[in-house]
């Protein structure tokens, strides 16, 4: 058990290109974090560099307080389960769990103990004398996360290690993730594109965009309050709406509407208004409210999200589905629900935090 | 192309007997040639029915017959094309596998060309390089020796092409899995590359077998001592006699047998042959 300690970390690849652009992340002891951005935003290639696998081209790794920079993958004590498996096709389940063991010139009669433990837990015992040829995607993905248990390591690191999985089975390996992290305490760093499954799994998630962070924050914390409009329109499904708007004193102007803010207005001059799709509802009669021009609804089942323009932006709201649908429609926002971002820079403008932010993550049960 | 019309079926049948007629009848003549004394090979054309000599001819070819031009024993050159034959194909594929290994999984200087350098003699048959190969061969004091029949044939480009392309859709997470489960770089070679290797390697045999066994050339060249006399030279060197008739029932028959090892060599390792050469596990 370890933490492990980032420490304005860059990874600048031939050709000047800046993959990782100074980083730095303190990961506590048994921590689950959850680096997340779209492709190409450099979150592989640092939980790489943390692995061992990639160079370390500026900045320090730091795993149970020893600096790792120079030392040699099979050497940081860490666990990697990949993308595609990476399961030795030749060899069967038992000794693709136990390889990593044998190299380590671990004693024949603990080899066998570990991997019996692993195969228990992750319920693949009977599977144990098979090739991986012979086995399911979602059966792989546990011989994968098998291979990781056996070795103990300080530290698990997973390469995107839902996405070829179909969409059911990503759910429930999802949560088999997350209870297996529980149980066995290790602390995790988890790559994903997936918001949603960096949402559930994190305790911490770490949003990255062009090589730099632009989040870290409990799940929560980035969902309520979004550092910046790119996170705002990563994180949660659907994505934040965000519009142009205009501060007059206590009055936002969207388009050819105004609303009162309340005291909640944080600047002045144009901004950026951020606006969940489920903070918006249907104006009462007597409230300030926007014209909506319905354009086409999606269907949840639980909720309905309905899709049409204020003004000449577009707008996404998830209402009931009970509610009757007309081509215009009043809808109405709380101010203490706006977000405001700053045009140019797209970053979060001082203001007002939703209570929901602060929240304490859930404490697991131990 | 899924179709159930008996004209088609019919077509295609007919093409392929034809071209097996044509691909076989060469083998089929030679080995009813075999079977006939050489005064009805002399006096027409080659029947094309077996003759009543079949036991004479191949226990002729056996024992005595190649005694008289001055040859080893027919068995002591099947073994020497045997020899011949399996240290080309271990060889190869050692220093293949080995030099493929370098050039795909390790950074160092000068990389691609080695590549290179290893490709272009891929353009370049033993035929086109011989007088150079031989001055070298020559020179090193290697002539009429183990040394000098393999060596220069077992340094060829193809195997190591091929290992190279195998190596290539190894997937890199293979690789790193191995590297963080403490496999250095010769424990994945041997543990993990070589394992997956075993149907390419298979298909290599069949092939570098036969390209060991029918080596003329360079036999002929590098050797003058009947000693180290390879089947084919033997079988030439029966057709090509100064005066008198070429015992033509005796060539056939020895052709016939030196065509055995290879069939079978084929035959036994063509599930290995046909696998390597079309599947690649993943």
């Amino acid at each position: 058990m370890a933490g492990i300690h980032i420490a304005e970390v860059s990874k600048v690849y031939a050709g000047g290109v800046k993959a990782v652009n100074s980083v730095s992340i303190d990961i506590a002891d048994g921590e689950f974090i959850v680096l997340v951005g779209p492709s190409g935003c450099g979150k592989s290639t640092l939980l790489r560099m943390v692995a061992g696998l990639e160079t370390i081209s500026g900045g320090e790794v730091k795993i149970a307080d020893r600096v790792v920079n120079n030392v040699e993958p099979a050497d940081r004590d860490i666990a990697m389960v990949f993308q595609n498996y990476a399961l030795y096709p030749h060899m069967t389940v038992y000794n693709n769990l136990a390889y990593g063991l044998k190299n380590r010139g671990t004693p024949k009669a603990e080899i066998d103990a570990r991997v019996t433990e692993a195969a228990r837990m992750l319920e693949i015992t009977q599977y144990l004398d098979r090739k991986p040829r012979a086995l399911s995607g979602g059966q792989r993905q546990r011989v994968a996360m098998g291979r990781a248990i056996v070795r103990k390591p300080a530290a698990f690191l997973f390469d995107e290690p839902l996405s070829n999985l179909d969409a059911k089975l990503r759910v429930s390996m999802r949560g088999e993730i997350k209870r297996l992290q529980r149980r066995l305490g290790t602390t995790s760093i988890y790559v994903t594109h997936d918001q949603l499954e960096a949402m559930t799994l994190a305790d911490r998630l770490v949003v990255l965009n062009g090589g730099r962070i632009e989040q870290i924050g409990a799940p929560l914390e980035v969902y309520h309050a979004p550092a910046s409009t790119f996170v705002a329109s990563f994180i949660g499904s659907p994505a934040m709406n965000l519009v142009k708007g205009e501060l007059h004193g206590d009055k936002l102007a969207i388009g050819p509407s105004v609303i009162g803010l309340n005291g909640f207005a944080p600047a002045s001059g144009t901004v950026t208004v951020g606006v969940r799709a489920e903070d918006i509802r249907i104006a009462r009669a007597d409230e300030e409210a926007l014209p909506f021009r319905l354009e086409y609804a999606e269907e949840l089942g639980a909720q309905r999200l309905i899709h049409g323009t204020v003004g000449d932006q577009q707008i996404t709201a998830a209402v009931s589905p009970e509610l009757e649908l007309a081509p215009e429609m009043q809808i109405a926002i709380d101010a203490s629900r706006l977000h405001f971002f700053a045009v140019d820079t797209g970053k979060r403008l001082p203001g007002n935090v939703p209570a929901e932010a602060k929240l304490a993550p859930v404490e697991p049960v131990a | 192309m899924v179709e159930n019309r008996p004209f088609l079926t019919f077509l295609t049948h007919a093409f392929l007997i034809l071209g097996f007629v044509i691909v076989a009848l060469p083998v089929y003549v030679a080995i009813m040639a075999s079977t006939h004394d050489i005064s009805t090979l002399m006096s027409g054309p080659v029947p094309l029915l077996p003759g009543s000599h079949f036991i004479e001819n191949y226990s002729t070819i056996l024992t005595s017959a190649s005694a008289a031009h001055g040859l080893p024993n027919y068995s002591h050159m099947a073994l020497n094309s045997l020899v011949m034959a399996l240290a080309i194909t271990v060889g190869k594929i050692c220093i293949s596998i080995l030099s493929a290994f370098a050039i795909v999984y390790f950074r160092f200087p000068f990389r691609l060309l080695a590549f290179w350098i290893i490709f272009v003699t891929l353009m370049l048959p033993v035929e086109v390089r011989i007088m150079p190969t031989y001055k070298i061969v020559a020179d090193l004091g290697m002539l009429n020796s183990w040394a000098g029949l393999t060596i220069p044939l077992i340094a060829s480009a193809t195997a190591t092409f091929l290992f190279r392309q195998f190596f290539m859709t190894v997937p890199d997470e293979l690789l790193e899995a191995a590297r963080v489960d403490g496999a250095g770089p010769l424990k994945f070679f041997r543990d993990i590359l070589l394992p997956l290797s075993r149907t390419n390697i298979g298909a290599l045999c069949v092939i570098l077998f036969i390209y060991g066994w029918v080596q003329y050339l360079w036999p002929l060249l590098v050797t003058t001592d009947p000693g180290y006399y390879t089947l084919m030279m033997g079988m030439k060197r029966m057709v090509t006699v100064q005066d008198g008739v070429i015992e033509w029932h005796l060539v056939m028959a020895g052709s016939v047998l030196a065509m055995l090892p290879p069939i079978l060599v084929v035959v036994f390792m063509q599930r290995l042959f046909i696998r390597g050469l079309t599947e690649t596990e993943k």
